[in-house]
């Protein structure tokens, strides 16, 4: 008899295509919350799978900081444009301009808190009752309670004491009005699963994920992109170095790591070797014990 | 992660595993062991737990730190919710779902357990088989996972004496003989000092079976899944519109069970159409096979009216199609089970309404007596109920499938998820 076993990210892929069918099936306006980052560049990618040969059922959406990196920027411009699917930019500069938002203070001010707001209020205003998230339940402990389907209250917030068992393949996205619900596709993805099924696919990322040469600065320990948006202080001193983004986020919360890795083959080397988790570089997970479970509470991705 | 190789990782198969003790069985520092003697610790995660350790006092890095859920959790010192962990080596990727042991744990095992392959059932080498043993079984049983480990932790409280063992082991097979359990292994075990966990036990020269991450990067799991009964529940349906695909209608869906091919006859349930398979797609593969648990597209021969939570079956063996079934319910809410109450029932991708007809009895978990006469169903008691379903669903009984022999309840007031059924 032949083999019927399927290899860990085949099985992992066709969970992740289920779930996205589910969500199609069971939401009247879902959205996909695209960063252009690695995690929601593979969600897309699985949404065309799962919806093949027709375009992807739902938008996507891009909470911008104003504070993003360029390259990202515009891979995300012409990935909506050579898949012909729907970009809707919400503006975390608008809601600060609106005074809906307050901008932070200080050396480590950051938009990344505020990004809350801007996505609350796009799901209001086009009435999306389900949002896709590139969430891993490895990335981090709050994470790790997470549900395929997470219910939110009118308000947004998770409530991690309260939620629903999730069985078998049957995922319960009953709402009442005002509700919604966040939908994470590969929850049971790791960073290497992420690596080794964009290697295998061939999929395409933004140019920062690859070894480039940029204009850092080091603070606590931290590889830091120099930009505008991060003031130096005065011992802070600017060099070059040969570096490369492991997520991407934020350019005021995103750290970098010195890197020689130019081919997917060689990141996936790179991932399997070191000894730190990822968001060892994120900033915004550094600010407490608990940081991503407040944000998450509070309606965040 | 020096045996590591992109090669190797592409070929890696997955097991998912649950993991079941009561409070203080070392269940915390059993799966940190698996974590950090797998080599799936992070260097900035193995820090801050050593630091916590010192802070604290402790003789040892505590390894159960590293399931430290969340500050409420913390706070008051209790596991919540279900986690999920991952880890792999060079032969497996593994995903543990890690339910808490106390408070509400048969809603929280019940749910690790449903899509489970294996569970590790712990048991205190001190105190033997206890109570919560005999439940966690029950449950790992009802739930039909495949294969069972019983790690009999804390070896070295009890000298490593293989006497304490084998008393242990006599005792749960008693037991466990009363119900129906495929695969069994017993292993002696010190999560704490990594007896048997990783590494062969240097204490236990009589131990001669293998260690527990041998078992799970060994045990054979492709008859888990269900290969000779093909059910396809049709999840969406792909209409592109388009002018190049203009007639494309596919049929969207996650394969529950056996293996479909292209030319293959179908009936579609329940209304009994006939097709046959044109072809199995997937983005811009067309596939000449597909078997469970694979997501692919249909598209059939003949233009038939077919929707979300129809099933696609073959010809040749087809499942029951009816409104009236009977399961065993988890009740998963503390709001109770009610005779004649109505509930919003999910049967893979098809959603229906039902009634309770009747409560025939609650299993007493401790002893697994039924009890006729208590009909008073609340939150993780399990019971034997019979429903009656407003339209057909297509169903097998979950001791030959548990993608389409398994059922939710919602509660339509509240939108909760309230129980959990197997069907008989």
């Amino acid at each position: 008899m032949k083999n019927h076993t399927l290899t860990h990210l085949k099985e992992l892929e066709s969970e992740s295509i289920f779930v996205l069918r589910e969500l199609a099936a069971q939401f009247e306006k879902p959205a996909l919350l695209f960063s252009g980052g690695k995690d929601s560049i593979v969600c897309f990618h699985l949404a065309r799978k799962a919806f093949a040969p027709s375009k992807i059922p739902f938008p996507l959406v891009h909470v911008d900081t104003g504070h993003n990196f360029e390259e990202t920027i515009t891979f995300r411009d012409e990935l909506a444009k050579k898949y012909g699917a729907q970009l809707i930019v919400g503006s975390v500069q608008q809601s600060i301009d609106e005074g809906k938002a307050i901008e932070e203070k200080g050396f480590s001010a950051s938009r990344n808190i505020l990004q809350t707001v801007t996505l609350l209020e796009t799901i209001e205003k086009y009435k999306f009752d389900a949002c896709i998230g590139g969430a891993r339940r490895d990335e981090e402990k709050a994470r790790a309670k997470e549900r395929f389907f997470s219910h939110r209250d009118e308000f947004g917030q998770w409530d991690p004491k309260n939620q629903r068992p999730e069985l078998w393949n049957l995922f319960n996205g009953r709402k009442h009005v005002a509700e919604h619900f966040r939908i994470f596709p590969i929850s049971n993805w790791t960073e290497m699963d992420v690596w080794q099924y964009i290697l295998q696919e061939n999929i395409e990322i933004p140019s920062i994920y690859f070894t480039h040469e940029r204009e850092c600065f080091v603070r606590d320990g931290v590889i830091y992109a120099h930009s505008h948006v991060i003031p130096l202080k005065p011992n802070e001193k600017v060099e070059k170095m040969q570096v490369r983004f492991r997520t991407i986020g934020d350019i005021s919360c995103t750290g970098a790591v010195l890197s020689k890795a130019t081919t997917l083959e060689e990141i996936v080397e790179e991932v399997a070797s070191t000894r730190v988790t990822e968001r060892g570089s994120r900033i915004d997970d550094k600010r407490s014990e608990a940081a991503m479970e407040d944000r998450k509470k509070a309606g965040y991705f | 992660m020096t045996e590591f190789s992109t090669a190797g990782y592409l070929t890696m198969d997955l097991l998912r595993f649950t993991t079941a003790g009561s409070v203080d069985d070392g269940k915390s520092t059993l799966i940190g062991r698996l974590l950090y003697d797998s080599k799936s610790i992070f260097e900035d995660q193995y820090e801050a737990i050593r630091a916590t350790s010192e802070k604290r006092g402790e003789e040892y890095v505590n390894l159960a730190l590293l399931t430290d859920g969340l500050r409420a959790e913390r706070e008051q010192g209790i596991t919540i919710d279900v986690a999920y962990r991952y880890f792999a080596t060079p032969k497996r990727k593994f995903i543990i779902a890690d339910t808490p042991g106390h408070i509400q744990y048969t809603r929280n095992m019940v749910t690790g357990a449903s899509s489970a392959n294996a569970a590790i059932i712990l048991i205190d080498a001190r105190k033997g088989v206890i109570e919560q043993t005999m439940r966690h079984t029950y449950i790992a049983s009802l739930l039909r996972i495949p294969h069972l480990i019983v790690c009999v932790n804390k070896m070295d409280l009890v000298e490593y004496k293989e006497d304490v063992f084998k008393k242990i082991k006599n005792d749960y097979t008693a037991f466990a003989n009363k119900l129906e359990i495929n695969d069994v292994h017993f292993l002696p075990i010190s999560a704490l000092k990594g007896d048997n966990v990783v590494e062969a036990s240097k204490n236990m020269d009589w131990y001669k079976g293998n260690t527990l991450m041998y078992l799970l990067e060994n045990i054979k799991i492709e008859n888990d899944i269900n290969h000779s009964d093909a059910r396809f529940p049709v999840q969406y349906v792909i209409r592109p519109m388009s002018t190049e695909h203009h007639d494309y209608r596919g049929y969207a869906g996650r394969i529950a069970a056996g293996v479909f091919k292209k030319g293959d006859a179908i009936t579609v349930l329940p209304s009994g159409h006939a097709s046959k398979i044109k072809s199995i797609d997937l983005l811009d593969n067309s596939l000449e096979e597909a078997f469970a648990p694979m997501s692919v597209t249909f598209t059939l021969e003949n233009e038939i009216d077919i929707s979300r939570g129809d099933m696609i079956v073959k010809t040749d063996n087809q499942p029951e199609v009816t409104q009236e079934i009977d399961v065993m319910i988890c009740w998963l809410a503390e709001k109770q089970l009610h005779v004649n109450g109505k509930y919003s029932l999910k049967h893979t991708t098809k959603d229906v309404r039902c009634i309770i007809k009747e409560i025939q009895y609650k299993i007493n978990i401790n002893t697994l007596e039924k009890v006729e006469d208590d009909k008073n169903i609340t939150l993780n008691d399990i019971a034997r109920i019979s429903i009656k379903t407003t339209s057909p669903i297509v169903v097998d009984k979950y001791s030959k499938n548990r993608n389409t022999g398994s059922i939710i309840l919602i509660d339509e007031a509240t939108n909760i998820t309230v129980g959990a059924g197997m069907i008989i």
